[in-house]
């Protein structure tokens, strides 16, 4: 809105794409004598290492896939072989009858939205605590790191009975209960890492901000936030990733059957199954599950290069 | 009435020509104590509610006989904690934290430093030092299983390690199959195919649990160091070729020292996972395996809770499972930073 304040701001976010052209110049275009001839049998050597753990990855996620189009019977007796007939119904079977739909439902309810409150909660707190300087504002972001290292499984039996006693336990209330908890627990993350972000940001444009007589909300949301839209990006990601991942909170807090998340959902199915297995309808549930958070991955990649850590953008 | 403005017109005043020192004397203004309630307050309020408190209730509840269903208990003192230190499967469960605590982060560590280096500085020495071709691909696939949520890889490899139609086996009976059609032109005997349960097999569940960990966490980490080796200035890699420096030399003596923070960062944080790994653990064996061979504490407490209903024993668990992963990063954090003026 000011070329003052633009200007820095440009600059900011231009960093971490520096970053990567930096890493690009080197690997393209700057001429050096060459050296010795063994350089391309280390080459060799290296594509060997990295295709055979390309590889180790790749195929059982790929075996997964296929597997997920066969029969039971042909899982069991040939699990390399492909199937004879793509069996379609392994997926609506999983879907309806396994729940899966539902559960994914679920998953995108609590996953959501409690990505969406972290991030504006960490945000502002980070925020606070690298720009303005008050008694405790120390303490409070130790606190706030030392909870990285608190193991979760200490608090959820206490966590269980806080909710109960707000009743967020019991029916719909219970993945209000959920979500709240995957926002405290990934709160610590989310402020250590953005803490460094906003710290790094150069005091004149707070200043600039201020005379033109912006206000601390304004500032915040109008001039700091669009600044740090790298860094959200990146943790964005991490803490997708972290809360589609939980397993150990919704175990223990998430009891309703209604509410479970997929991963809740998926050993609920393997822990049934017994002997009436229905292999193919549980490979099925797998790849349903997978496929979305590799596509998000696959898609905002790029965002991770640039600084995936608070401390690589250095 | 006026007061307001005046106040606004101070504040202007004072930011232009003074700025920083003076207007953080000033009293504060409504605004900045309803900014500070809002942003300051409202994570505080989350974080203690759902974070702190539970922490610090556990803490009580460990000197306690609470079963978790009575609303009563009595204060016991450190009776949990007796019970704890004369129980053997706690220790047995410790043992294989532990296990995992020196063995993952090793391993992990060692080979996404060692892809990320191949990645990045380990191409042709024609030219620029550079990664090899296809660097991005291999980045972007290797991240691949980080993005599978841990329950659906310990799902994933409960098929691979599945005696009977599992990958393992089948792929090993490839191979049993093609010995056997070399050493049966030798007239040898055939040697039996392989039909094992590699989580319920004491020998290898622990270690078969951990290659699936390991398979999980080296392409996070092998991104996070190819980011960090990128932002080393390209100059010191090529000085270091130009004095001689072959490619190992460079990767141990120049790049590992330049990404120590994110190498000790990286130790950390798997660190902690070790000493949790309840998810891949309840998932591939959900009751510890056989004989516990790969029950880790966080199981045993989470048992001692919810099957058992005692809640005082395992919150006392708990508390001591909380003091040694402290005590692990703030030795790996000691240790891993000694220059701390470096940035």
């Amino acid at each position: 809105m000011n070329p003052t304040t633009t200007r820095p701001g440009a600059e900011h976010t231009d960093r971490p794409a520096d970053v990567t052209a930096a890493g690009r110049r080197r690997g393209g275009s700057s001429a050096r004598p060459p050296r010795s001839s063994e350089g391309r049998g280390y080459s060799a050597l290296h594509h060997i290492i990295l295709s055979i753990w390309a590889l180790l990855v790749i195929l059982p996620l790929l075996w997964t896939v296929y597997t997920s189009f066969k029969t039971s019977q042909e899982i069991l007796t040939d699990p390399f072989g492909l199937p004879a007939e793509p069996q379609l119904e392994n997926y609506s079977r999983a879907w309806t009858e396994a729940k899966i739909g539902q559960y994914f439902a679920n998953t995108l309810i609590v996953v959501g939205s409690a990505l969406i409150i972290v991030m504006l909660l960490g945000a502002m707190c980070a925020y606070i605590l690298a720009r303005y300087r008050f008694p405790g504002n120390r303490a409070i972001y130790f606190g706030m790191v030392a909870g990285l290292t608190f193991p979760i499984f200490l608090a959820v039996v206490p966590l269980f009975f806080v909710l109960r006693n707000m009743g967020l336990l019991e029916g719909r209330m219970g993945l209000v209960g959920v979500t709240l908890s995957y926002v405290a627990f990934a709160l610590p993350f989310t402020v250590f890492f953005l803490h460094s972000f906003f710290a790094s940001l150069p005091e004149e444009i707070g200043e600039a901000a201020a005379i033109d007589g912006a206000g601390d909300f304004r500032t915040f949301f109008q001039v700091m936030l669009p600044m740090a839209k790298p860094g959200l990006a990146s943790l964005a990601i991490f803490n997708f990733l972290g809360l589609w991942n939980q397993y150990l909170l919704p175990l223990v807090l998430n009891t309703d059957r209604r509410n479970y998340v997929l991963a809740q959902g998926l050993v609920n199915l393997q822990a049934q199954q017994g002997y009436k297995v229905d292999w193919g309808g549980m490979f099925a549930s797998v790849v349903i599950t997978v496929i979305p958070v590799i596509v998000v991955y696959v898609i905002f990649q790029r965002q991770l290069q640039g600084g995936v850590g608070p401390s690589t953008n250095k | 009435m006026t007061s307001p403005d005046t106040f606004v017109g101070h504040d202007e005043a004072a930011a232009t020509t003074t700025p920083v020192v003076r207007r953080r004397r000033r009293r504060p203004s409504l605004e900045r104590m309803l900014f500070f309630l809002v942003f300051l307050g409202l994570p505080l309020v989350v974080y203690l509610m759902f974070v702190v408190s539970p922490f610090l209730q556990s803490f009580y509840y460990s000197l306690t006989n609470w079963s978790g269903l009575s609303p009563s208990m009595d204060f016991i003192g450190l009776e949990n904690y007796e019970r704890i230190f004369g129980d053997a499967v706690f220790w047995k469960s410790l043992r294989n934290n532990l296990i995992l605590l020196v063995l993952l982060p090793t391993i992990t560590i060692t080979l996404s430093f060692a892809l990320a280096v191949m990645v990045t500085i380990g191409g042709s020495t024609h030219g620029g030092v550079r990664g090899v071709r296809g660097a991005g691909f291999y980045r972007v696939i290797s991240f691949f299983p980080y993005a599978v949520p841990a329950v659906i890889t310990g799902i994933l490899f409960n098929f691979i390690y599945h005696p009977g139609g599992g990958l393992l086996n089948g792929f090993l009976n490839l191979v049993v199959g093609a010995v056997n059609a070399v050493i049966g032109l030798l007239g040898l005997g055939p040697v039996p195919e392989i039909h094992n349960a590699w989580l319920g097999d004491q020998r290898f569940a622990l270690a078969a649990v951990a290659f699936a960990m390991i398979w999980t966490f080296v392409g996070f980490y092998m991104v996070l160091f190819v980011a960090s080796i990128k932002s080393i200035p390209s100059e010191v890699l090529e000085a270091a070729r130009i004095d001689g420096a072959g490619r190992l030399r460079t990767a141990v003596q120049v790049v590992a020292p330049m990404v120590r923070d994110n190498i000790s960062t990286a130790v950390v944080y798997i660190g902690i996972f070790a000493l949790d790994a309840f998810t891949f653990i309840s998932v591939m064996t959900p009751n510890g395996g056989t004989g516990n061979s790969t029950k880790v504490v966080s199981l045993h407490l989470y048992q001692t809770a919810f099957r058992d209903g005692r809640f005082g024993e395992a919150s006392a668990m708990g508390v001591l499972m909380a003091i040694v992963t402290m005590l692990v990063a703030v030795v790996v954090i000691t240790v891993g930073r000694p220059r701390k003026d470096e940035r």
